[in-house]
This record gives C-alpha cells, sequence and structure tokens, in this order.
C-alpha cells in the first residue's frame, strides 16, 4: 500500500508540477510581446490600460532573468495570487474563479456519483436478460457518443424553450436576491435540474456499457461457475460478480475524469449556468489570458484531487491493494 | 538426389496447402463479418456520413460562410437543411463540418494511436527502466485533464486550423492506447515463438514488427477505431467552447453559432439538430462497430 500510494503521489506531484510550468511556459512561447498582446486585444479604458500595463510588465516581470521569472510564478501562486482578470478588472483572478467554482462542483459532483452508481447497477441488471440487453446496448453506446453539449440543447430546446418547464439559462431567476429562503432554493434546483440531466444521461450510458460488457465477462469466470455448480443462488453469483467487474469501473471513473469535466464545461455554457465552463468562454471572448490559465490551474487541481478521492476509495474497495498484493 | 526428389514430391503439397490455408483465414472473418450484425449496422452508417462527407460538398453552389439568402428559412427544396439568423446555408455548414470532423478523427485518432503503439511496444518489449520512465510518462499525461491542456494551448494560438487541431489532439489523446498495448505486448513477449526469435538472433525492432505485432492486429485496429471516435468528440467539445478552427467551419462550430446567436430561442432546429445527431450516430456507430469487431476476431465472444 505504501509503494502504491508512493507511486500515486510522485505521480499527482509531477503533473502538478508540469502543469504549472505550462501554465507559465506557453504565454511566453507565443511570438512577440505578452503584455502587449493581452492588452492589444481587449478594449478598456484609457486610465485602466495604463495600470495593466504597468501591472502586467511587473506581473511578467520580463526585464529579470527567466530562472527567476519562473521561480517568481510559483512563489505568487503559493500567495493565491493568479493576476488580475483583465475583462472583469480589477477583480483577482482568484476571487472571480471562487465565485464560479461552487456552480460547478454543485453540478459535477451530483451527476458523476449518481450516474456512477445507478448507471452500474443498471448494466449489472440488464445483463443476460434478453430484451433489456438488446436494447442497452445500442442505446448506451449511442448515449457515451452523444456531444454533452448537443444533449444539453436538446433538453433546453425541448424542456426549457418548446415546453416551457424549465428555466433555460442562470442559475437562479433574474429577478431574485440570492437569499436562504424556499422560493430561492426552488429556484435553484429548478435552474440546476436540466444541465445535470444532461450530464447525468450521457455518463449513465457510459457506465451501463462498461458494466454489463465487465459482468458478462466475471459471470463466464470460473468461480461464477464453481459458485453455480454448488448450487448457489443466482443473486448471489451476481454480487459476488458485481464487486469484481467495479473495480475496473472505478479506475475508469478516474480516467474519465477529464472527459466529464469537459463535458460539464460546455453544458454550463448551453445553459448560460455561472460556473467555470461559462466563464471560460467569456474569458475566450474577451481575451482574459490570465483567466484562461487560472480557470486552466483549478481544473488540473481539481481533477488531481478527484483523483486522489478514487484512489483512496479503490483501496477501501479492494482489499487486494490494501495487503500489497497489486500494485497498481 | 534425395533431398531433390523430396522436394519434387513435397513441393506439390506445400503448393496445395498455402493456397488452401490463406484463404480460408481470411474467409473465416469474412463470413463472421457478413453475419455480425453490429458490425454491418455499424459500418454502414459510418460509410454512409463519409459519402455525404466527400460528395456533399459538389451539390452546394455556396460558401460555408457567404450569406446567401433569407434568414431563419426552415428545410426546403431550394435550402435542403435551412438558413441561420444570418442567412447561411446550414446543409453547406454540415457538409464541411462532417468533413472536418472526419479530419479531425483520421488524423487526430492516427497520431495518437501511433504515438501509443511506439511508446507501448517499446515499454513492453524492453521493459525494466525505459518501461519504468514510459510508465510514469504515460500515467502523467493520463492525469491531466487533456482538455485543459488543449484549451490553454488553442487559446493563445491566433490562427487555429484543423490540422493543427487534430495534431494537437493526437498527441494529447494517446495515454491509454499505450497503456493497453503495453499490456499486451507483455503477455506476448514470453511466448516461445518470440523467444525463438530473439535466440535466432532477430533484432528487436524486426521482433516486434513480425512476430509480436501482427498477433494484435485486430487489437490495434480496434484501438485507432475507438481513438478515431474520441478525437471527433474532443474536437467537437473545443470548438463549442470558442476555441475550433478560426478560417474553417465545423460541427462543433455550427452548434456554437446556434446557441450563440438565438437558434434555440427562434425555435432553428434544423441548425443545431443534424451537426449533434450527426456526430452521435458516426461515434456510437464507430462502438458498435467495435463490439462487432471484437466478436469477429475473438472467437469466445461469437456466439452471443
Amino acid at each position: 500500500m505504501k509503494r502504491y500510494f508512493g507511486r500515486k503521489i510522485v505521480i499527482y506531484l509531477s503533473t502538478f508540477f508540469l502543469a504549472v510550468t505550462v501554465d507559465w511556459a506557453i504565454p511566453r512561447l507565443m511570438p512577440g510581446d505578452p503584455v502587449m498582446n493581452l492588452l492589444s486585444r481587449v478594449s478598456v479604458r484609457a486610465e485602466a490600460a495604463e495600470a495593466m500595463y504597468g501591472y502586467y510588465t511587473k506581473a511578467f516581470g520580463l526585464d529579470i532573468p527567466v530562472w527567476k521569472q519562473y521561480i517568481n510564478f510559483w512563489i505568487a501562486l503559493f500567495h493565491g495570487d493568479l493576476g488580475t482578470s483583465v475583462y472583469l478588472f480589477p477583480q483577482k483572478v482568484v476571487d472571480v474563479i471562487i465565485m464560479a467554482v461552487p456552480y460547478s462542483i454543485a453540478l459535477l459532483v451530483p451527476a458523476i456519483l449518481l450516474s456512477f452508481y445507478a448507471g452500474n447497477k443498471f448494466g449489472a441488471f440488464a445483463a443476460r436478460t434478453k430484451i433489456l440487453d438488446n436494447t442497452l446496448l445500442p442505446v448506451g453506446y449511442l448515449l457515451t457518443a452523444t456531444p454533452y453539449m448537443w444533449l444539453g440543447i436538446l433538453l433546453a430546446w425541448s424542456l426549457g424553450i418548446v415546453a416551457g418547464i424549465f428555466p433555460t439559462a442562470g442559475a437562479y431567476d433574474f429577478n431574485m436576491a440570492p437569499s436562504f429562503s424556499w422560493p430561492f432554493i426552488f429556484s435553484l434546483i429548478k435552474h440546476w435540474f436540466l444541465p445535470f440531466l444532461s450530464l447525468f444521461l450521457v455518463q449513465f450510458g457510459g457506465w451501463a456499457i462498461g458494466m454489463r460488457n465487465m459482468i458478462i465477462y466475471e459471470l463466464e469466470s470460473d468461480y461464477s461457475h464453481y459458485l453455480e455448480s454448488l448450487g448457489a443462488p443466482r443473486s448471489l453469483i451476481r454480487k459476488y460478480a458485481y464487486r469484481n467487474a467495479l473495480l475496473p469501473q472505478i479506475t475508469g471513473l478516474a480516467l474519465q475524469l477529464g472527459v466529464i469535466v469537459a463535458g460539464s464545461l460546455v453544458t454550463e455554457v448551453v445553459f448560460s449556468y455561472p460556473g467555470l465552463g461559462s466563464l471560460i468562454l467569456s474569458a475566450i471572448q474577451n481575451k482574459d489570458y490570465f483567466l484562461i490559465q487560472g480557470c486552466f490551474l483549478f481544473i488540473i487541481i481539481g481533477v488531481l484531487i478527484a483523483n486522489f478521492f478514487i484512489d483512496i476509495a479503490y483501496i477501501i474497495i479492494d482489499p487486494r491493494t490494501r495487503l500489497g498484493m497489486a500494485g497498481e | 538426389m534425395i533431398d531433390k526428389n523430396n522436394k519434387k514430391e513435397k513441393e506439390p503439397e506445400k503448393e496445395d496447402k498455402i493456397p488452401q490455408k490463406k484463404p480460408k483465414k481470411i474467409n473465416e472473418f469474412v463470413y463472421f463479418a457478413s453475419r455480425n450484425t453490429k458490425l454491418k449496422v455499424g459500418l454502414s452508417v459510418v460509410l454512409f456520413f463519409l459519402l455525404v462527407a466527400i460528395i456533399g460538398p459538389f451539390f452546394t453552389d455556396y460558401k460555408w460562410n457567404a450569406y446567401i439568402g433569407p434568414i431563419s428559412q426552415p428545410p426546403s427544396s431550394e435550402y435542403w437543411l435551412g438558413t441561420t439568423t444570418f442567412g447561411q446555408d446550414v446543409y453547406t455548414q454540415f457538409v464541411e463540418g462532417l468533413r472536418a470532423s472526419f479530419i479531425v478523427g483520421i488524423i487526430g485518432g492516427g497520431i495518437a494511436t501511433i504515438i501509443g503503439i511506439i511508446i507501448g511496444f517499446t515499454a513492453g518489449y524492453r521493459g525494466g527502466m525505459v518501461d519504468e520512465v514510459l510508465n510514469i510518462i504515460t500515467n502523467i499525461v493520463l492525469v491531466i485533464p487533456t482538455f485543459a491542456l488543449l484549451l490553454i494551448i488553442a487559446a493563445y494560438l491566433k490562427v487555429r486550423g484543423i490540422l493543427m487541431e487534430s495534431v494537437f489532439i493526437g498527441f494529447t489523446a494517446w495515454p491509454w492506447a499505450a497503456r493497453a498495448i503495453r499490456a499486451q505486448t507483455f503477455s506476448l513477449r514470453s511466448r516461445e515463438f518470440v523467444d525463438l526469435a530473439r535466440i535466432s538472433g532477430m533484432k528487436p525492432y524486426k521482433i516486434i514488427f513480425t512476430e509480436i505485432a501482427p498477433n494484435m492486429m485486430s487489437y490495434l485496429l480496434m484501438t485507432f477505431i475507438l481513438q478515431f471516435g474520441g478525437a471527433i468528440l474532443i474536437a467537437t467539445t473545443l470548438d463549442f467552447i470558442g476555441l475550433g478552427p478560426t478560417n474553417a467551419i465545423s460541427l462543433g462550430l455550427m452548434m456554437n453559432y446556434a446557441v450563440l446567436w438565438g437558434a434555440l430561442e427562434f425555435g432553428n432546429w434544423w441548425w443545431f439538430v443534424p451537426p449533434g445527431l450527426a456526430i452521435m450516430l458516426i461515434v456510437g456507430s464507430l462502438y458498435i462497430m467495435n463490439v462487432g469487431l471484437d466478436e469477429v476476431f475473438n472467437p469466445k465472444l461469437r456466439e452471443m
């Protein structure tokens, strides 16, 4: 277990290190003066532009040696300083992002957990039952192949605009002030539901298909046949097979995280949900590079933390990793 | 004398055997492939869209970004898929976008598969220190959310093209392929025929390409198909968030414009339904085709 964790932590630290280096290097690798590049493409008031030029020249520290710039970047990072947003001047990038992160998490975490649970259960249930299996296979594959934003667009259009049941923009009614009251919470849930549903459905298909394929493999293995020959009830064999089939699914969850996050970003764009996705879109449209860089770091840190949790879950679920019998 | 005689006697036998054996094996795959519904359905859908992507643009007189007519027209005999809120022809955009998707799939998926093959074979065959180092690199790229990486690279590029997008996708999508191919190579490495080749003094790269790779051909093909579909999906996501090609149209960009310019509010479904539907059908069919191929190549899975 020590070895397992040691390896993982080395990988996470090097990933973080690499990500920060990329974040630092990319603006400097692009041709031209990065500060002028940044400012020439935004239209801001003259006094703001002057203040920003001074700020960015200092922030980039282009007059000092490259290695010092790099170290300064790290120091600023550990002070939580990711620069100042251009299009939301004078707000700090960190503050802007922290405002958006709760919405993204509120969307992502329930969608991931619920779809993982429901998809696996349904996949295991559908495997080897003729009718369900025959429909699950094509439907599941088509669902995982659906671009997240397209499902979002369809839901927003059909349930939101045509049927008028759900709102299609924002996180709560525009004429409401955030407060801890029932109407406000109801409004939050109403706005949250459609983006959640589109994230949930796409992932559900993937987990159901994955579990179906895995559990069929497990049901064909020796221990299942042995149990069968002993006369064990079908539900018991299924239970054992399910547990074994769940392990590769958890590894799959870790591998899929990046794709899921990307999916949630574009889903937020469709529903104008005020999370990181919408923030990135406006940052791109306003050429606010500091904001993009900040979002990049936040996403990477988030995915690394999630990966770490999945590793812990894996150790809890699979006793072999605990006993040091399996490395990865 | 005897040798010659023997040879003469054996030769016809050999000639008989070879032509018999070879077609039999190919026939077997063709036979099972022709009976496999999943493969047939998946392949036909993909080929249909490929055909539309190739010959579709010849049936339109417009450029994808030209303002050619009345705005927000529903599909008609004049404008096959209607027009956008700016009066652009949706059909033209759709077929051009399909082309872009297939280009991204082939180049992006191809590069990712090739890198995966090189790293997977090297790590799996060499083992030891090389394996360890490559493994760490693979794991690092595996953990990084690829999309975030593409996001920051694309954001800083002033001019973006479809080719460049495909190359970047290829260079970030390879890790799982490398990992899977490494595992397969690892298990094949210790087989007798590989040992035999090694003892007879074959060069490592020759062993890999003549002894190991042919045994994994079906696996490599399926890896490419999955990477193909994955590349299309990543490109769509990237395009939709506004980092797509700056000088061309793609299916993701179509959906981006549709959402930004009020297609939902005006009910212009012909603008946003076709691109997403095409992607879903292409990628979904690729996945289903893959299951079919698996059954064709793997006798254990055939009877299901």
